[in-house]
């Protein structure tokens, strides 16, 4: 009995999930350029649109790209400070801990307007190189709680041993702790990758009138009517996402990333 | 390796460029929007420098309150109907195998990450009146003919549901997964229900993580910009559209400045209220 409800409410739960990238995915193999369900006909061309289009390919680059480097500068802000908070006793440090995760805490239009005022008043609004920077700072956190968790777990001793035997602290951060980090710093990656690839106001209001990126691209073509091409975006991130969370749950252990204790809890 | 305090300069090389680029692309932004928003508008789209109020207290009128009381209501639905289906739902699946666990916990991150645009766009498909599910039930004889759901609060709020469940459960997931199993086993051999042993035990074990999570969830929905334009009505439309509105097509920086530093003073009262609530719960 209550195995049957349970059965239940989780396929409620799933369809709930699951109905709105059902239709979409629906939508996008529609044969005539409507927005019809169950689709009519059978196509694929709205998923060439994207890579044929130019403006499609242009904002599918744009995303990426930023994706890329955004996600890498988060990374490159993250790993030395979740080092050095592992490595040293510093307890004022801490409040960069709390600068890093403060972006993702408060509603993004905040950080979005700050950022804005902050460019426009430097004069450099615009330039496709703060939407670099602004993604890397939004998305600091991720790869911040995912670095502190991968230092956690590292044993001490290890280090001690390395230095014992007379290794350098470059050297021992080389051959011993980033080893052991690099899982964590795919990881953090990866989320900060997917999250920025999907980002809106951040980008539209530091770059939105130069650049286009995808989640702009579809924003903006909602303005003119629907088009299947956005539901084929809409498949490819989804999937994309799915297929970069994966990999991370299948080399690493996303449980205990999201917070759950050591791996034997199971 | 023991942990040490820094000996000498070079020992905090490394904290170098994280904190530059966090006190000049995080701090001095968060400043400079503060103090805009004391700034004096000028006609033609840009600002002056000054010391004024009138930001603020145009805020303060009817108008403004109302959209804010809407954009707090809101939040608060948001946050109770994703801590009551999430609750239960993460419970279940912190008892479940592993494997089943992650699949569950990589489909709830993909739906986590995607685009508010694109949940929009979906569901706005979804509520259409020729691709929509009154299709559905027109086709199983519920209906007469299919109509189109949006916009409408319900749409808006469902939107705002969808997008807010997964961090719900993600939030939840860490205090569930921990929750010591033989609090339950012993209610059970005392001959409690599952579901009586659920509410009995589970839940008031947990009453310190459902009001973090419902301030965290309610935050979280605070910050929904895209839904309310998509799905809802003018009337139904949150204070990030009216900030973004106003910084970018009535080009009035100060006063959006001035509407996001009083979102920041909301969002900073009820964080400081999770911690409060956190703290008590590792006393407990």
């Amino acid at each position: 009995m209550t195995s049957v409800f349970r059965k239940f409410y989780f396929f409620l739960i799933a369809l709930f999930l699951a109905l709105p990238l059902i239709v979409v995915a629906g939508v996008s193999v529609n044969q005539k350029q409507t927005l019809a369900f169950p689709p009519e006909g059978f196509s694929t061309s709205w998923y060439g649109e994207i890579f044929l289009n130019t403006e499609w390919r242009n904002a599918l680059f744009a995303s990426v790209t930023l994706a890329v480097l955004s996600a890498a500068l988060a990374v490159a802000i993250a790993l030395p400070l979740a080092w050095f908070l592992w490595r040293r006793v510093a307890p004022w440090a801490n409040i960069f801990q709390l600068l890093g995760v403060a972006p993702f805490t408060l509603p993004p239009v905040i950080t979005a307007l700050g950022l804005l005022t902050f460019w426009a008043t430097a004069g450099f609004y615009g330039q496709p190189w703060t939407a670099v920077v602004s993604h890397g700072i939004f998305f600091v956190t991720l790869p911040l709680v995912t670095l502190s968790l991968g230092f956690t777990s590292i044993d001490r001793s290890l280090v001690e041993a390395a230095a014992t035997m007379g290794a350098d602290e470059r050297t021992i951060f080389r051959t011993v702790v980033l080893p052991l980090i690099l899982p964590y710093i795919v990881s953090g990656y990866a989320f900060a990758f997917v999250l920025s690839l999907n980002e809106y106001i951040v980008a539209y209001m530091t770059v939105g009138f130069t650049m286009e990126t995808l989640p702009i691209k579809i924003f903006n073509a909602l303005r003119y009517g629907y088009t299947p091409t956005m539901a084929s975006v809409t498949v490819l991130f989804v999937s994309t996402a799915a297929l970069i969370f994966g990999l991370v749950a299948r080399f690493g252990d996303l449980p205990k990333l999201l917070g759950a204790m050591a791996s034997d809890q199971k | 390796m023991r942990r040490e305090p820094p000996q000498t300069l070079g020992d905090y090389s490394p904290l170098l460029f994280p904190a530059a680029m966090l006190t000049i692309f995080f701090v001095v932004p968060f400043g400079t929007m503060i103090a805009v928003s004391f700034f004096q508008r000028q006609q033609g789209g840009f600002y002056t420098t000054a010391f004024v109020f009138d930001n603020y207290q145009r805020f303060l009128s009817a108008f403004f309150g109302g959209v804010l009381g809407f954009s707090l209501m809101m939040a608060i639905a948001v946050a109770i109907c994703c801590v009551v289906l999430a609750l239960p739902f993460t419970y279940l699946l912190t008892r479940m195998a592993r494997r089943v666990q992650i699949v569950w916990l990589v489909a709830l991150l993909s739906i986590l990450s995607l685009s508010e645009v694109i949940i929009g766009f979906a569901w706005s498909t979804l509520f259409s009146r020729t691709a929509g599910i009154t299709n559905i039930l027109v086709a199983l004889g519920l209906m007469g003919e299919a109509k189109a759901l949006t916009p409408s609060f319900a749409a808006v709020l469902t939107g705002m549901v969808y997008q807010a469940f997964p961090y719900t459960v993600l939030v939840l997931f860490p205090a569930l997964v921990r929750l010591d199993p033989t609090l339950t086993e012993a209610a059970r051999t005392l001959g409690a229900s599952p579901l009586r042993a659920f509410f009995t035990v589970v839940v008031p074990a947990l009453r310190n993580t459902i009001v973090a999570t419902l301030i965290m969830v309610f935050i979280f929905a605070l910050g929904s910009y895209l839904l309310p334009q998509l799905l809802g009505r003018p009337q139904h439309w949150t204070l990030s559209v009216l900030i973004t509105d106003q910084a970018i097509y009535q080009s009035n920086m100060p006063f959006a400045a001035a509407m996001a530093v009083f979102l920041v003073l909301v969002t900073l009262g009820l964080v400081a209220l999770t911690v409060i609530a956190g703290r008590k719960g590792e006393a407990a």
